[in-house]
């Protein structure tokens, strides 16, 4: 009982918030969060990173792959695991409750939970012998409870900790018997006398960033999820589908183990319906989420066959609706547009049947093997909870209560939101508003920044110089994705025998945060002073290996990257025998290299402070006043003569909120703020300089400026379509959607006293020269529609549409429009209405004639207005504007961000960022979330006083040089120029300009200038060991 | 090449970080597959590769070597060093050619980060071309040792050619501006003045340097030179006329034949 006493008073002791502040707390640690972590951190902040599941990682971490690039979600995630656990700034707390939720904006005392995982985290190794003799299997929920786990467990491979953590199903928990994991860890970690710990911490902004809940299909009884063995949920599916899955990445039944070969997907399980317990609003991902597993069931097996039932397809993001193509091509892939209701179970196969109708066949039912449905997102499962705990109010569906122009703001201030507890969201959407929410931290707390940081130290260098090469090899199995292919361990072995080559072996996971930490333990150890990874590909994970080098005490630049996964697994998975080989070769090429390899420095180069925004639309006004609130001067420079952009001509939203009463205030705060400095009439006609150190010329009404700056926001907005189509421009009648929106703001009689007005969708995009969808004219149709029966209810109103793709919340207005009468009618690309100018009963009307889909004639409408739903076109001169920022744009003509999933405001070039609708078309709320989101990652730079640059830079050897200023001709970036010395002058390289390009060295007759990190000499020795005899002559 | 069985080609890939290596990278996460012969190399840009690197992958004996950069106009770096790699591509081939090495068995391609499926294409046309031409040298009726020597004389060549490029070979600027660059390129590059430009700057040298390598070993006639290095007896007389004046060689009238100087 004493004891007892003790040991809570000490439980109690460890919570008492001593040194527990902190700058912002993340509560969620799903990619949003991490976003939100890792850019506050980046921008000088302390960040308590809080999830409730044993490792961060979310529902992403789930997910097979990524739509539309179908990239490997792991993959492209778990390296911000590790950026995490080892950035300095962010704590990370998982298996961790938030309780309650004190104090302000900028003292709030936030009372958090941590659930006992009856493990040590600081002495689990996460070694998995427990995991090995733990007796009890229970379901394991990562895989969606379709396969098996132990009681004791770590979550996923790459969980992050990677420690183990002990379930309630565990035998001595319940019972008070076994304990065998006790007795079997060699690190004494597990402890049964854990207990709940409240802990309070202090901070002074918070970023709720619970992610969502995928909807329970056993709500809706009748789709047999949970009845019938053959019924999946898409997420389900997602694990079925993955290396790391319950079937090691192949997809079986759960009846009797076999591979479905007829596979249906049914859409909006749980979403678009208003039904009990279903939701009314759109998922938003779900259609191309469908077309993502459509595609990799088809990788899997090319016989599959996929029917897809489905209302709209809501292909509106960017790329999305080539996606939908690409799927739709696929053979063996049928689109059926039908509602459907689950036949039976058949008793024998446990095959299910669905019925469905079609306008040529009618009421059929089908046999499949397998059916997935698709279900939504709904709130987070204790969205309540969080609500009462953080003094948050929600909207009707659960999600948060947002300001209708900034998802990410709360009505409580100093608490934000990221990502899908605003309602639906892609993971892009869920990165940008994690930034996006970190800028607003920025705002509140930006005299404090800097405040609770800490730097990262690395140990000191290790001079190598004297050493001979020892390299150290590392082959990873990457799960399955190159083990499967590739004979690992033959790989290791081979390795071994390499001349230099002192250490080899292999690993599962090298990118995980444990085999991270092994890596740069085992450098040590070993005395290596060059390694080899063998993994994936450096464009992803060389920053992460560089690191775990410096934290080893070795030059970064001592390491080489072996890409034996995109260019030997993925694309020879046929060929295991010559994958094995060239696996070895590229390994050997590697290990050549690496022995030639020499220690570089990085350049600190002073960061300028200012920013430049190009655009003053709604997303560059607010990006500028976001980065001019966190204390930077901002440089905003906009075409037109007056700010405002394309909102100018936007009256109203959706939503009901008064856009010109919006932007009026905007363009205020604009002006008044100090440090902002508007441009207008503006043109770029230079700009030089590199990430941190810009230089712009314009001309403007202020006459010539040059304006240095750190760095740049392009926020150059994007065009209506000028239809050349049913005849716009000869019929006055005939208008743009923004143009009907003017005439309905000032009230024209003749428009919103039409009796009737027939609108038509997708004008000038969903076509071979516009391969995209505009993404916001359905809403904008709908909008109008709206509109104009509050103000003349009698008035007859038509759309005619393809899909009508109102996603997220824009269902309910959908929904609302149809309520109102407004009348929707479907066509087919191949059969456009058509629109000609008659007089009907003495009226002269416009009549569009297009096909019934159900009647199967052609409808003929009478209309004194046609509205044509323009499509969304990249603005002029952004091909310019690209050339300028040496940015690239995308295949529709729209800016093309560094990655489409997590780098989203990004581009490839450093320190230029993107938002708004230069980025793709989008709503007012989701242009406001990128400018934030531009403002957070733009911080991450200015927030610094210095950058650092590549090692990588070219280098002159001056008794070589023969001053023929080859190199200078050629180097447009100006790095190199001639200097005077005793031996006449020589070409010098200002390392800070060089960009590490190397085209100077082709151009060297005499070989004088070399590029670091790729000189010939490293070239040639990769070239050398292609043949196995040629390297073991150079070595 | 292969013990028996089938020939499998030996091809080496030198790629730009930004575009290229992107585009093969997407190729993998697509899982598009293509034959497993090809090796590469990244660099930062395709106007890193030097003649001196294709060079050495031949005399290694690879039968293949594929250059890959951004597309025209996307390069990442200001310089649009991929017009350069465009130029020196040329080059080679036409000192391929010369040297009676099939030009095919070096491939230039534009390939975007975003163009997995393409690059899966290119691969699985440039592996089976060289599988179908055969291994290097043999293939082309050229035995071992002459290969060998002809690449030598050829790489030794490099610095020379460089300086010749920018002297006399430069490519004018204003093709990169026109609509069809790449169109322009080969204009030039098969153009008369061109043509002449190398035959009388670099082919003649090319021939030179190997006349007097050949010679180093011992004294041949012009009959011989030319049955060895696979030129026309009135181009090999030509050249050693001016190698004499230049006196690099001589006649040496006892012996009947050409000697080194």
């Amino acid at each position: 009982m004493a004891k007892e006493l003790e040991m809570i008073s000490e439980q109690i002791l460890k919570g008492v918030p001593v040194g527990n502040f902190g700058d912002v707390m993340v509560v969620g640690g799903g990619i949003s969060g991490i976003q939100a972590a890792l850019d506050l951190g980046a921008a000088g902040f302390k960040v308590y990173l809080v999830e409730k599941s044993p490792t961060i990682g979310g529902h992403m971490a789930q997910l097979d792959k990524t739509f539309p690039t179908n990239d490997c979600s792991m993959c492209i995630e778990s390296p911000k695991f590790n950026e995490c656990s080892r950035h300095p700034n962010i704590e990370i707390l998982t298996y961790t409750d938030l309780d309650g939720v004190e104090g302000k904006a900028g003292d709030f005392t936030v009372t958090i939970l941590k659930k006992p995982r009856y493990i040590i985290e600081e002495k689990c190794t996460g070694c998995t012998t427990c995991v090995e003799y733990c007796p009890v299997t229970y379901p394991d929920r990562f895989n969606q409870e379709i396969s098996k786990n132990k009681a004791v467990h770590i979550y996923f491979a790459q969980a992050t900790p990677l420690v183990t953590y002990i379930d309630d199903s565990c035998l001595y928990l319940k019972e008070k018997k076994c304990r065998i994991c006790s007795a079997v860890c060699k690190t004494g970690a597990i402890d049964f006398n854990q207990m709940a710990e409240k802990v309070e911490v202090k901070v002074g902004a918070i970023i709720l960033a619970p992610g969502f809940k995928p909807f329970d299909a056993k709500l809706r009884d009748e789709f047999g999820y949970g009845r019938m063995e053959n019924v999946v949920t898409s997420l389900d599916y997602e694990r079925l589908l993955c290396a790391t899955g319950p079937y090691g990445g192949e997809i079986r039944r759960a009846s009797d183990g076999k591979h479905p070969r007829k596979i249906a997907w049914i859409q909006c399980i749980g979403s678009r319906q208003v039904l009990a317990g279903a939701n009314s609003y759109c998922s938003a991902v779900c259609c191309t989420y469908t077309q993502k597993q459509v595609i990799l069931t088809k990788d899997h097996d090319a016989d599959a066959e996929c029917t897809i039932f489905h209302n709209d397809i809501r292909s509106y993001g960017k790329d999305f609706e080539r996606f939908y193509q690409r799927t739709a091509n696929l053979s063996g892939v049928r689109f059926i547009r039908s509602y459907v209701s689950i036949g039976k179970e058949i008793p024998e196969s446990k095959n299910v049947t669905i019925r469905y109708s079609t306008p040529d066949y009618g009421v059929k039912e089908e046999e499949f093997d397998m059916v997935v449905l698709s279900v939504g997102l709904t709130p987070p499962a204790d969205f309540k909870d969080i609500a009462a705990k953080c003094g948050i109010e929600l909207n009707s569906h659960g999600f948060c209560r947002t300001n209708p122009v900034n998802p990410m703001q709360t009505t409580r201030p100093g608490v934000f939101i990221s990502g899908a507890f605003q309602g639906p969201v892609d993971i892009p959407e869920s990165v940008v508003t994690a930034s996006g929410a970190g800028s607003q931290c920025g705002e509140l707390l930006s005299y404090r920044r800097w405040k609770l940081s800490k730097e990262r130290i690395y140990p000191e260098e290790r001079d190598v110089s004297r050493e001979e090469p020892r390299v150290g090899v590392y082959v990873c199995h990457c799960g399955a994705n190159i083990g499967r292919i590739v004979d690992v361990p033959s790989t290791v072995d081979y390795a071994l025998s390499l001349p230099s080559v002192v250490h080899a072996e292999e690993s599962l996971f090298i990118c995980s945060t444990e085999a991270a930490q092994k890596l740069s333990k085992s450098i040590r150890e070993k005395g290596l002073n060059r390694v080899v990874v063998a993994a994936c590909t450096p464009r992803t994970h060389e920053p992460l290996f560089r690191d775990t080098l410096r934290e080893a005490g070795i030059n970064q630049y001592f390491y080489d990257m072996a890409n034996i996964r995109e260019h030997c697994s993925w694309v020879h998975s046929k060929e295991q025998e010559k994958a094995t080989e060239k696996a070895k070769d590229i390994i050997r090429m590697s290990v050549a290299r690496a022995c030639r390899l020499e220690p570089l420095r990085e350049y600190d180069l002073p960061v300028d402070k200012a920013a430049l925004v190009v655009g003053g639309g709604v997303a560059g006004m607010t990006c500028a006043l976001s980065i001019a609130k966190q204390g930077h001067q901002v440089h905003l420079v906009e075409r037109e003569k007056e700010l405002g952009g394309t909102a100018r001509r936007i009256h109203y939203t959706l939503e009901g909120l008064d856009v010109q009463a919006f932007l009026g205030d905007l363009i205020g705060k604009v002006y008044r703020h100090p440090g902002i400095h508007v441009y207008t009439e503006a043109t770029i006609f230079e700009v030089a300089g590199f990430v941190g150190n810009f230089t712009t010329r314009i001309k403007s009404r202020r006459g010539f400026s040059e304006i240095k700056h750190g760095a740049a926001v392009i926020a150059t907005g994007a065009e209506e379509y000028k239809p050349s189509e049913y005849l716009f421009g000869e019929d006055e009648r005939v208008m743009t959607q923004l143009a009907l929106e003017e005439k309905i703001a000032e009230r024209e009689q003749g428009t919103i006293n039409s009796r009737s007005m027939v609108m038509i969708q997708c004008v000038g995009c969903r076509q071979e020269d516009r391969n995209y969808c505009a993404r916001i004219c359905c809403s904008h149709a709908v909008k109008n529609a709206l509109k104009l029966k509050e103000i003349n209810p009698e008035m007859d109103i038509r759309i005619l549409f393809r899909d009508m793709r109102m996603y997220g919340f824009r269902e309910d207005y959908y929904r609302g429009a149809a309520g109102r009468d407004v009348k929707f009618i479907r066509f087919a690309p191949e059969d456009k209405p058509r629109v000609e100018p008659v007089v009907e009963e003495g009226r002269p009307v416009l009549r569009v004639t297009v096909p019934d889909p159900v009647l199967g004639q052609r409808l003929a409408l009478d209309a004194d207005r046609v509205i044509l739903s323009a499509a969304v076109v990249p603005s002029e001169g952004i091909k310019e504007i690209a050339g300028l920022f040496k940015v690239a744009l995308g295949p529709d003509g729209f800016f093309q961000e560094a990655h489409v999933k997590l780098r989203p405001v990004d581009f490839g070039a450093e320190g230029v960022y993107l938002c708004g609708t230069a980025h793709y078309p989008k709503h007012i709320s989701e242009a406001v979330s990128q400018a934030y989101g531009a403002a957070g990652r733009a911080l991450t730079l200015l927030s610094h006083d210095t950058v650092a640059a590549s090692g990588s830079v070219c280098e002159v050897d001056e008794s070589r040089c023969v001053s023929c200023g080859a190199c200078i001709t050629v180097c447009s970036y100006g790095a190199i120029d001639f200097y005077r010395t005793p031996k006449g002058k020589k070409a010098v390289v200002n390392p800070v300009l060089c960009k590490g390009d190397g085209l100077c060295n082709t151009v060297c007759a005499t070989s004088a200038i070399s590029l670091k990190h790729y000189t010939d000499e490293e070239i040639f020795s990769q070239i050398d060991a292609v043949v196995p005899s040629m390297h073991a002559e150079a070595c | 090449m292969g013990t028996g069985g089938e020939y499998n080609p030996k091809l080496l890939g030198i790629i730009c970080n930004w575009c290229c290596y992107g585009g093969a990278d997407l190729c993998g996460v697509s899982r598009l597959q293509y034959p497993p012969h090809i090796r590469l190399i990244r660099v930062m840009c395709s106007a890193r590769v030097d003649l001196a690197h294709i060079f050495r992958a031949f005399l290694h004996g690879l039968d293949g070597v594929f250059v890959g950069g951004c597309h025209l106009n996307d390069c990442h770096y200001i310089t649009n060093g991929n017009y350069n790699a465009l130029g020196m591509v040329k080059i080679c081939k036409k000192l391929l050619e010369h040297i009676g090495i099939n030009s095919e068995r070096l491939r230039l391609e534009w390939v975007s980060a975003g163009e997995g499926v393409r690059f899966a294409n290119i691969m699985n046309e440039f592996a089976p071309g060289i599988q179908k031409l055969g291994p290097l040298g043999s293939s082309e009726g050229i035995d071992e040792k002459t290969l060998r020597f002809k690449l030598e004389a050829a790489a030794k060549l490099i610095p020379y050619i460089k300086l010749v490029e920018r002297e006399r070979l430069r490519t004018p600027r204003e093709l990169r501006a026109s609509s069809e660059p790449e169109k322009e390129y080969d204009k030039f590059f098969n153009s008369e003045e061109t043509n002449r430009l190398f035959y009388d700057a670099i082919v003649s040298k090319l021939v030179i340097s190997q006349v007097t390598s050949l010679l180093r070993e011992g004294p041949l006639s012009t009959g011989e030179i030319s049955e060895a290095l696979g030129l026309s007896p009135s181009e090999v007389s030509r050249q050693l006329n001016i190698s004499s004046r230049q006196g690099l060689v001589r006649y040496d009238a006892g012996l009947k034949r050409y000697v080194a100087a």
